[in-house]
């Protein structure tokens, strides 16, 4: 199964390294993290996506915790949770394809952010199964690059993970 | 002030008064503010043993040790020292000087990312940029390494650091917004911890480090008195419970005591304390959570389930919980259990007297028997340590060894930190001839600043539990286990103006052992031990 952690962190240099030190060290696969400077600048947001049953993710909770760099970790519910990811995607294009093209586009709610004679390169930002789904759909285009940031994620209502 | 003066005067603020350490160009700086301080600075030979020295210190004394070395190797040395504190929960810190920092990420001589190199062994560590920040830090450090869980806590200051101008003054608190160990039990899972204890018919206490770490050897052992509840120790428990106190059942685990063992795997209860059920204590945790309820309390809530599940988890300090307990819980009914137990007991190894070699138990036997109560005990790692474990009687002294880590040459610097944070203790280093001659450049130190250790080798001329385990599981294919070559290490001890003696028979121990302690100076006793001495 997998979980959604927010992470408060110190936003200083080697916050990152101690945190994806630790997951090396202690086994922990993570599936993405993400990480940005939140409201207050002397703290970083990291949501960590990982794979695995209920022992594991308490560990990396617990774990997680003893880094004197980090604020507090917070696992958010599934069904509170708030999340999307952003992914650039370059595919071939030509005049045969470039409208079947801005037909999934337009259907998957992406948007065309560069156009060349020979390749067309689009943008979503939405739930990392709608972007599998839309990275499926453009493989008959020959994808040439794809970029991805990993999940961001908020819990829903008026729940905060915030340093207070 | 400079930035090396602050971290001198921080050192002094904090009550330091004695450093272990080993200079280089990109601590100068330190060294040279040093020289102004009444804080006494012990030269060792080799940086490894400035970490286990002050790591020793900081077990005695109770508060963290400290350690000073230079940029690159320096540092570098330290690792298994901090790797060693941090597995067995110590406090310690440890300051190393760092190239200047305009030059830090060229490969410049001496660098090391020492940081990003020690950060899977310290609790914490900081990399100084400004110089504005070193009283903050050094504070920090001693609160981090000594409070919670203790352990290691490095400070890397580059050399321009070091030179640069600051004001100076020392805060008077911490705040960390990310470290907030709890101590106070929840009171609800500590009634819960009541009433499991007035259920138990056959409960057992099963206490480690933490309990020392907590100050807490007298509560612990009140609260065993009180509740009529038998004691088994880990290694890093060993000394908790006198030797021959009736409760007391030994150290458990794979090299530990049947009656110990037999406790755990046959209790109804099992309060484990300050202990984390690490491999070499409880092999099969799987088993004993089918069997018996267990209580967890721990410090640190990473503990908690890791190794072993608890029915009843509390997280907090031992000393703090096991005051609550002594007046929540009365004496439980364990008379049965206890003369079962009892039964249990006594059914030692048999030994064999070896005609030109001494024995091992017989040795030990003696020298706990004649040591001081309060005498500070240093096992090494290999056969000696399972030997000490096993048959070391400790009365109100202490027994260190590197437990989690099992680092061989901890022994001796281990033993010389530990006779610097007390004035009159008697400290005694036992070793084999393998880990003494990891760290023997130390008899220089013990000579050089009049620090007294008796030590014992045990030499068997072999690496003597590698070569058990070849005898046993590869066939009797010995593979460089043989230390062929090594000096008569009492001649080389005399060397050093040490004293010395070395036996090989067992009706020498008795008077070996009175030479060794009968002044107050260093002594190497060498004993001749067969290879053939078994583990157990």
């Amino acid at each position: 199964m997998k979980h959604t952690i927010s992470v408060l962190v110190e936003n200083h240099a080697g916050v990152l390294s101690r945190i994806t030190g630790l997951f090396s060290r202690r086994g922990f696969n993570i599936d993405s993290l993400a990480v940005g400077v939140t409201e207050d600048k002397t703290v970083s947001r990291m949501t960590i996506v990982v794979e695995g049953d209920a022992y594991t993710v308490e560990q990396l909770e617990k774990q997680l915790n003893k880094v004197v760099d980090v604020i507090k970790v917070r696992t958010i519910p599934q069904q509170d949770l708030i999340s999307r990811e952003l992914m650039l995607i370059k595919c071939t294009a030509t005049g045969r394809t470039r409208s079947e093209i801005l037909d999934i586009a337009k259907i998957m709610d992406a948007n065309i952010v560069d156009l060349t004679k020979t390749t067309m390169t689009l943008e979503i930002c939405d739930l990392p199964e709608r972007l599998d789904l839309l990275e499926e759909l453009l493989k008959a285009y020959n994808i040439q690059e794809v970029m991805r940031t990993g999940t961001i994620a908020l819990q829903k209502g008026s729940a905060a993970v915030s340093v207070k | 002030m400079t930035g090396a003066k602050a971290i001198v005067t921080s050192l002094e603020q904090e009550g330091v008064t004695t450093v272990f350490g080993y200079p280089g160009a990109a601590i100068c700086p330190v060294y040279d503010c040093l020289s102004e301080s009444p804080i006494c600075h012990i030269l060792v030979r080799q940086e490894q043993n400035a970490g286990h020295a002050a790591a020793a210190y900081g077990r005695i004394s109770g508060r963290p040790g400290v350690c000073i070395t230079t940029s690159g190797p320096g540092a570098l040395n330290l690792l298994t020292a901090l790797a060693t504190a941090y597995m067995d929960s110590i406090p310690l810190v440890a300051i190393t000087g760092q190239v200047p920092s305009d030059q830090l990420g060229r490969d410049v001589f001496q660098e090391a990312d020492i940081t990003g190199a020690a950060e899977p062994f310290t609790k914490h560590s900081f990399l100084v940029k400004d110089a504005a920040d070193i009283p903050r830090i050094m504070k920090e450090a001693f609160y981090l390494a000594g409070t919670g869980r203790p352990g290691p806590v490095l400070i890397d200051v580059p050399l321009d650091v070091q030179n640069r101008e600051l004001d100076f003054a020392y805060p008077d608190g911490v705040s960390i917004r990310g470290y907030h160990p709890s101590t106070r039990a929840n009171p609800l899972q500590l009634r819960r911890v009541t009433e499991a204890v007035a259920a138990a018919r056959r409960p057992v206490i099963c206490a480690g480090g933490g309990v020392f770490s907590a100050g807490a050897r007298e509560k612990m052992q009140a609260f065993a008195e009180q509740c009529r509840i038998p004691v088994v120790t880990t290694m890093m428990g060993l000394g908790l419970m006198p030797s021959s106190h009736p409760l007391y059942l030994g150290m458990l685990g794979s090299f530990g005591c049947s009656a110990a063992n037999y406790a755990i795997h046959h209790s109804d209860l099992l309060i484990l304390i300050g202990a984390r059920a690490g491999d070499r204590a409880m092999r099969q945790p799987g088993v004993l959570e089918r069997r018996t309820r267990i209580i967890h309390i721990d410090i640190d809530p990473a503990e908690i389930r890791k190794n072993m599940e608890a029915n009843i988890p509390l997280v907090a300090d031992a000393g703090l919980v096991l005051e609550q307990l002594c007046q929540s819980c009365e004496a439980a009914d364990t008379g049965m259990w206890l003369a079962e137990l009892k039964e249990k007991q006594g059914a030692g190894a048999v030994f064999f007297d070896r005609p030109g070699f001494v024995s091992p138990y017989r040795l030990i036997t003696s020298l706990t028997e004649r040591l001081d109560s309060d005498a500070v005990y240093v096992a090494d790692v290999g056969l000696n340590q399972i030997w000490s474990a096993r048959w070391a009687r400790i009365k109100e002294g202490r027994f260190l060894t590197s437990g989690g880590m099992g680092t061989m040459g901890y022994a001796l610097p281990a033993a010389m930190g530990a006779r610097l944070a007390t004035t009159t203790r008697q400290v005694v280093a036992v070793m084999g001839d393998g880990g003494f001659q990891m760290s023997m450049q130390e008899l220089a130190t013990l000579c050089q600043h009049d620090i007294p250790v008796k030590m014992v080798v045990f030499r068997n001329d072999c690496l003597g539990l590698v070569r058990q385990i070849q005898k046993q599981d590869y066939g009797e294919r010995y593979e460089a286990v043989d230390l062929a070559g090594s000096p008569d290490f009492a001649a080389l001890a005399q060397v050093y103006g040490i004293r010395t003696m070395t036996i090989s028979e067992n009706d020498e121990i008795d008077n070996a052992v009175q030479a060794l302690l009968s002044d107050e100076k260093s002594f190497l006793l060498q004993c001749l031990v067969s290879p053939d001495e078994p583990a157990v």
